[in-house]
């Protein structure tokens, strides 16, 4: 039981480590434990044990971007273990809610990048209801190249910007 | 005295307002084929009005790339009797311009007169007045004129362009002079704007905000300010654009599935699909005509421009060859239209004759996007870029003028030029 408890706090204390270090990557969500809230300085409870998995990050829940080729919106094979993992996660917190945001690099047209992000935000809303996510969990929005995260007219940056982040609600 | 005091109050709050925009530059490269050689003569008057008038005409009509400025070598008729045409010939101008300026009770009058110099014949003769704060609306008006007189076309120095400015996550949506000067900003948020575009009449712009979470088209009215949201179902709505008129836009939404089509009323009402491909139908735009939309689609496997007669009927792709295609705009007359055309990892602004299908590329490439024609089809509007930032820049439709417009801090990006008001 001790190990168990020992293990929780490791769990915590990698969570905070992984959202320092790379807080652009992955946003993380506050915590939100299943069971209530202890103060800080109290030790955790042994009852938290049932640890969100989202806020572990060794878990394939930490990853949260698709990323795409040039005016492509397929999500590629290696990502789609990934989206299995959310779809699965989603269906067994049926609380939960995430918003798919699709983007796209500045090469073409805004209004042609706003569809072609539209339509890669779409492609893993439906990923993610063929999982067993519920369709009333999923929002699909798009911010086509209007907000870029790396800027240059390179394919380093525009590899960056061609991507559909999943953004859970907090 | 105390009047004279008071004139000069005034004159100095105008050269603050001109010199508050002095970080605008404007450079100009090529020139037309037949240069009309024009004399301006400083307007008699106030000087210090009298320059600024000045220089508003002799940039417009250079801007136009068509005219060829006449030393005046110091002449300086004001009035009618004191022009001799024979000087000026000797001189070579094929026109000449002469007038005064006054001021008064807060308004400026300029009286205004052109003359063929070879027949030695008036050309046109107005008095133009305005308020203090509108002396560059003056000038504009002044260069229609010679325009129109000399070559024929409607002038266009006196219409209006909006464009988007956008400086990190800042945005702003600006209503500008056709030279770029005179900026009004009219939303700014930390949210982005897309895709202006003008009623037909110009009272009015309809664009896309993503001030709701997502992108949503609003419709806001140029004099008041005042503004609706139209469009704000799932997903994206964007790419608004006015029928000639004015009782419906075509709009884009993907509340349906894919980026489709649709018509709407402009209180957000009376929607109705008009595209069924399921791929990407983006980038509506009007013929003049009100029975055609040019869009952009890959329906095909990469994005090139279609026509769809609103009547019914097939849509029939327009754009063939290597590269990809979008952002079509029909040119005033109907015949032709322009577009941003992609190749080889470079943009270009291209034009495209219905009849002949032939395509013409008009600028050097690079970053140039989203072409528009000023309303006599003679200049075409484009976002470029110089220097790493987003500019303003614009060719002639023979693309043998070019012109860039730095303006302030920021990417200036998607301006569209306005109509006649």
């Amino acid at each position: 039981m001790k190990k168990l408890v020992i293990s929780v706090i490791l769990v915590n204390l990698l969570a905070a480590c992984a959202s320092q270090k790379a807080p652009e990557a992955a946003p993380a969500p506050a915590p939100t434990p299943v069971v209530e809230a202890a103060p800080a300085s109290a030790p955790a409870p042994v009852a938290a044990v049932a640890v969100d998995a989202l806020n572990d990050p060794t878990s394939i829940l930490a990853k949260r971007s698709v990323y795409y080729g040039f005016d492509v919106d397929t999500v590629a094979d290696a990502d789609k273990g990934m989206l299995q993992a959310h779809a699965k996660y989603l269906s067994e917190h049926s609380n939960r809610k995430v918003e798919l945001v699709g983007s796209a690099d500045e090469r073409g047209s805004t209004e042609y990048n706003l569809a072609l992000g539209q339509r890669r935000a779409d492609g893993v809303k439906k990923l993610l209801e063929l999982g067993g996510a519920s369709a009333s969990q999923l929002r699909s929005v798009s911010v086509g190249e209007e907000k870029p995260k790396a800027v240059g007219h390179d394919e380093a940056a525009w590899s960056q910007n061609r991507r559909t982040d999943l953004n859970y609600a907090q | 005295m105390l009047r004279v005091l008071k004139n000069v109050a005034v004159l100095s709050l105008l050269l603050t307002a001109l010199s508050a925009r002095a970080e605008l530059t404007i450079e100009i490269v090529g020139a037309g084929e037949h240069q009309i050689p024009v004399a301006i003569v400083p307007l008699g008057g106030d000087e210090i009005l009298s320059a600024a008038i000045n220089a508003v005409v002799v940039g417009d009509l250079q801007r136009s790339g068509l005219f060829r400025m006449v030393d005046t070598v110091g002449k300086t008729p004001h009035e009618p009797g004191e022009v001799s045409f024979s000087d000026w010939q000797a001189l070579g101008a094929d026109a000449l311009a002469i007038g005064s300026v006054g001021h008064a009770d807060g308004k400026i009058t300029v009286k205004f007169r052109l003359y063929d110099v070879l027949k030695k014949t008036p050309l046109a003769g107005e008095v133009v007045s305005a308020k203090e704060s509108q002396l560059r609306a003056i000038g504009h008006r002044i260069s229609d004129l010679i325009y129109e007189k000399l070559t024929g076309d409607q002038g266009v120095f006196s219409t209006r362009i909006v464009y988007v400015n956008r400086n990190g996550e800042r945005f702003k949506l600006i209503i500008a002079d056709s030279d770029g000067y005179n900026e009004q900003t009219v939303l700014d948020q930390n949210e982005p704007i897309m895709s202006p575009s003008w009623s037909a009449d110009g009272k009015q712009i309809a664009y896309v905000s993503f001030e709701t979470g997502h992108a949503a088209v609003f419709v806001q009215s140029v004099f008041s300010n005042q503004r609706k949201l139209i469009a704000d179902f799932r997903g994206s709505n964007s790419a608004p654009a006015w029928s000639p008129d004015g009782k419906q836009l075509a709009i884009v939404l993907t509340r349906d599935g894919s980026s489709q089509i649709y018509l709407i009323r402009p209180d957000g009402s009376d929607i109705r699909r008009i595209t069924f491909s399921g791929a990407i139908d983006t980038e509506p735009n009007f013929s003049p005509d009100g029975q055609y939309l040019l869009f952009t689609s890959d329906r095909g496997g990469s994005a090139q421009i279609y026509r769809l007669p609103l009547a019914g009927g097939l849509e029939q792709r327009q754009t063939f060859g290597e590269g990809s295609n979008y952002s079509p705009r029909y040119n005033p007359d109907g015949k032709s239209f322009v577009f941003t055309h992609r190749a080889n990892g470079q943009f270009y602004i291209s034009t495209q004759d219905f009849q002949t299908g032939q395509m013409q590329i008009l600028s050097d490439g690079g970053w140039e996007k989203k072409p528009s024609y000023a309303p006599n089809g003679k200049l075409i509007l484009f976002a470029s870029e110089s220097h790493g930032r987003g500019i303003l820049a614009s060719v002639s439709s023979d693309g043998r003028v070019k012109q860039r417009m730095y303006t302030q801090s920021g990417d200036a990006r998607e301006p569209v030029w306005g109509p006649h008001l």
